[in-house]
């Protein structure tokens, strides 16, 4: 187990060290940070003068390795826009994003364990094929466009909630079904899988055999077992989750770090648009760790590599 | 002696005997029945295409025309709608319909390039990772963890920003962005056929490396390219959309599905078609290539897990 922490731990570093390097090639190799801060008239020897100020004359290494050693200890630079910390900025807004992820992947998994369970059960029925049609279908519509559909029905038509804002419970329906609705179908067709794959098992024969009643056969027997690839894909699946979450807040101007990065990348604010990438991978990464962690400690196969 | 009625109840009575033969021939109606719905959908499909194509014969109007005195005018069955604008017009008065047939070419244009350029990418590093392992596979693969775990939505974004908002640009963002999916398919099937007795026989008649790879093990791999490219076109169009929608994507007046869902955004107190009829083209044009991926799936390898 020891090992297999190691192992994990040495990939994340890996990983983390990649995500800061193409955070920093984004600015500094793709742009000018001088041709965006100055005013497009200004002179050349301005230019200079910005470029020695803001250290961008010394070799790229140099500069990779001051954003870095900041980095590591949260200072990302000031906002060119607002004049405080990026840092500061970002995990300000940081509560929100976490909120309305873990909102989404709740309301995502109301509606994906009972229906995958049921239609693993009733496989080949009719339900299982209204599922499938529902997921296939429920994968093509783009988020964007089922918020603003929400939005035009329950805030405009019916008047029923509010289209945008933080404060209230009623705030929170329409973003996190959105969201929701959107990690449903893979992971009821993950459930439903998983579910079909563990109650062909030989336990599960065996309990039947011995008269264990049908629901706890499925409960105790077969969804534990499920569960496994369910958080293993959920855990991968946790990126994906945080980037439908920061196309929900712009649809429902949701005052979260997704909100934040638009806005700073629209003001070419890009201390800001950094700091944000790089604590949201970091977000990620952590998230998959503890995953992978959960998983190998439930079940030994995966921590000897078996 | 009963025999099974329902995969999901398995009795012990009948494990001993033959297996009828009745469910081999309902999986066989079933993959044929998807096989139909993936046929209708390539049709739709064309349909779409073939409409973009050729959309300066077909649409009814200049999709760029403004007409001030028929703006926000609702779809043709509605109260005030006219029979010469079918879906209503827009914010200026230019005709929803014609903008709709034109926006389809963007959304085409970039799903496809997008796709061939990062399948090009993903297919390339993929087989090198799969077929020489080692380092050269350690390196790949951890470049790959590291795409995989930023957020491929704020990717794009920040690039978008920093290069400029276009056509190209967006293509080889949405390109660059793809393929680590390639890879890590690729990567595994490669390796797998490294081992294979038709591979250990090149290398022994003295096959350049180059020659196994492109011509012993590429060959096997089409299929899986092949579905995963189609699944993948209809990705990249959402996220298009979504950056066409934030105004990061194809500028308007241009018509682009994402940047009419935009632009209806703001006017969808009143004028909710604006916004409505592009979300649908992008949602229909996703399902479609959803379906056909699907079905191209059942048929080229109904044993291949994706």
């Amino acid at each position: 187990m020891r090992h297999y922490i190691a192992r994990q731990l040495l990939q994340l570093l890996v990983v983390i060290l990649g995500i800061s390097i193409l955070a920093f090639a984004i600015l500094h190799v793709l742009g000018d940070p001088v041709l965006l801060l100055l005013p497009q008239n200004a002179g050349k020897d301005e230019f200079e003068r910005y470029r020695h100020l803001l250290g961008l004359d010394r070799p790229l290494y140099v500069q990779y390795w001051k954003f870095l050693s900041g980095a590591v200890v949260g200072d990302f630079g000031k906002s060119w826009y607002a004049d405080t910390p990026a840092f500061r900025l970002v995990v300000e807004r940081m509560p929100p994003t976490i909120y309305l992820t873990f909102a989404g992947l709740f309301v995502a998994l109301l509606i994906s364990l009972p229906l995958g369970i049921l239609a693993a059960l009733k496989r080949h029925s009719w339900i299982d094929s209204l599922c499938t049609a529902v997921a296939v279908a429920g994968q093509a519509v783009p988020l964007f466009w089922l918020g603003i559909m929400l939005i035009i029905v329950f805030a405009v038509r019916l008047r029923l909630l509010p289209a945008s804002g933080y404060d209230t419970w009623q705030n929170f329906l329409m973003p996190s079904f959105c969201l929701g609705a959107a990690l449903a179908p893979i992971t009821m067709r993950l459930v439903r899988s998983g579910v079909i794959e563990v109650m062909n098992m030989e336990f599960i024969k065996t309990a039947r055999a011995k008269g264990v009643a049908e629901p706890t056969v499925v409960i105790k027997h077969a969804f534990r077992n499920a569960c496994i690839p369910v958080i293993t894909v959920l855990g991968l699946q946790f990126g994906q989750l945080l980037g439908g979450a920061i196309i929900t807040e712009t649809v429902f101007a949701w005052p979260g770090v997704a909100t934040l990065t638009v806005e700073s990348i629209r003001n070419q604010d890009f201390p800001v648009v950094q700091c944000a990438v790089i604590l949201l991978a970091l977000v990620i990464v952590a998230v998959n760790l503890v995953v992978d962690l959960t998983v190998a400690f439930i079940d030994p196969r995966i921590r000897t590599g078996a | 002696m009963t025999t099974v009625s329902a995969e999901g109840k398995v009795d012990l009575v009948a494990l001993g005997e033959a297996a009828p033969a009745a469910p081999r021939e309902r999986a066989t109606l079933r993959r044929l029945g998807r096989l139909r719905w993936g046929l209708g959908a390539t049709a739709v499909l064309l349909l779409i295409v073939g409409s973009a194509v050729f959309a300066p014969w077909i649409a009814p109007h200049d999709p760029l025309a403004v007409n001030i005195r028929h703006r926000l005018g609702p779809p043709a069955w509605m109260d005030g709608g006219v029979s010469s604008h079918l879906l209503g017009t827009d914010q200026v008065g230019r005709d929803l319909l014609s903008r709709m047939i034109f926006g389809g070419r963007v959304s085409l244009v970039v799903g496809v390039s997008a796709v061939l350029m990062s399948a090009t990418i993903g297919v390339l590093l993929g087989l090198a990772a799969g077929y020489f392992g080692g380092s050269t596979d350690w390196s790949i693969m951890t470049l790959v963890n590291v795409m995989l775990t930023f957020p491929f939505v704020l990717l794009a974004l920040a690039v978008i920003a920093v290069l400029g908002p276009n056509l190209v640009n967006m293509i080889i963002v949405l390109g660059v962005a793809g393929w680590p999916i390639y890879a890590r398919v690729v990567r595994a099937e490669a390796m797998a056929i490294r081992e294979r007795e038709f591979v250990l026989a090149g290398r022994a008649l003295g096959m350049s490396h180059l020659r196994i790879v492109f011509r012993q093990i590429l060959p096997n791999l089409t299929s899986a390219i092949v579905v995963i490219a189609t699944l993948q076109v209809a990705q990249v169009i959402i996220l298009e959309s979504f950056l066409s929608f934030l105004g990061l994507g194809i500028q308007p007046p241009t018509p682009a599905w994402g940047n009419m869902l935009g632009e209806g955004r703001l006017y969808m107190l009143n004028s909710w078609w604006i916004a409505t009829f592009p979300g649908l083209a992008i949602f229909v044009t996703t399902l479609m290539i959803n379906l056909m991926g699907n079905a191209l799936r059942d048929w080229l390898d109904p044993h291949m897990k994706l």
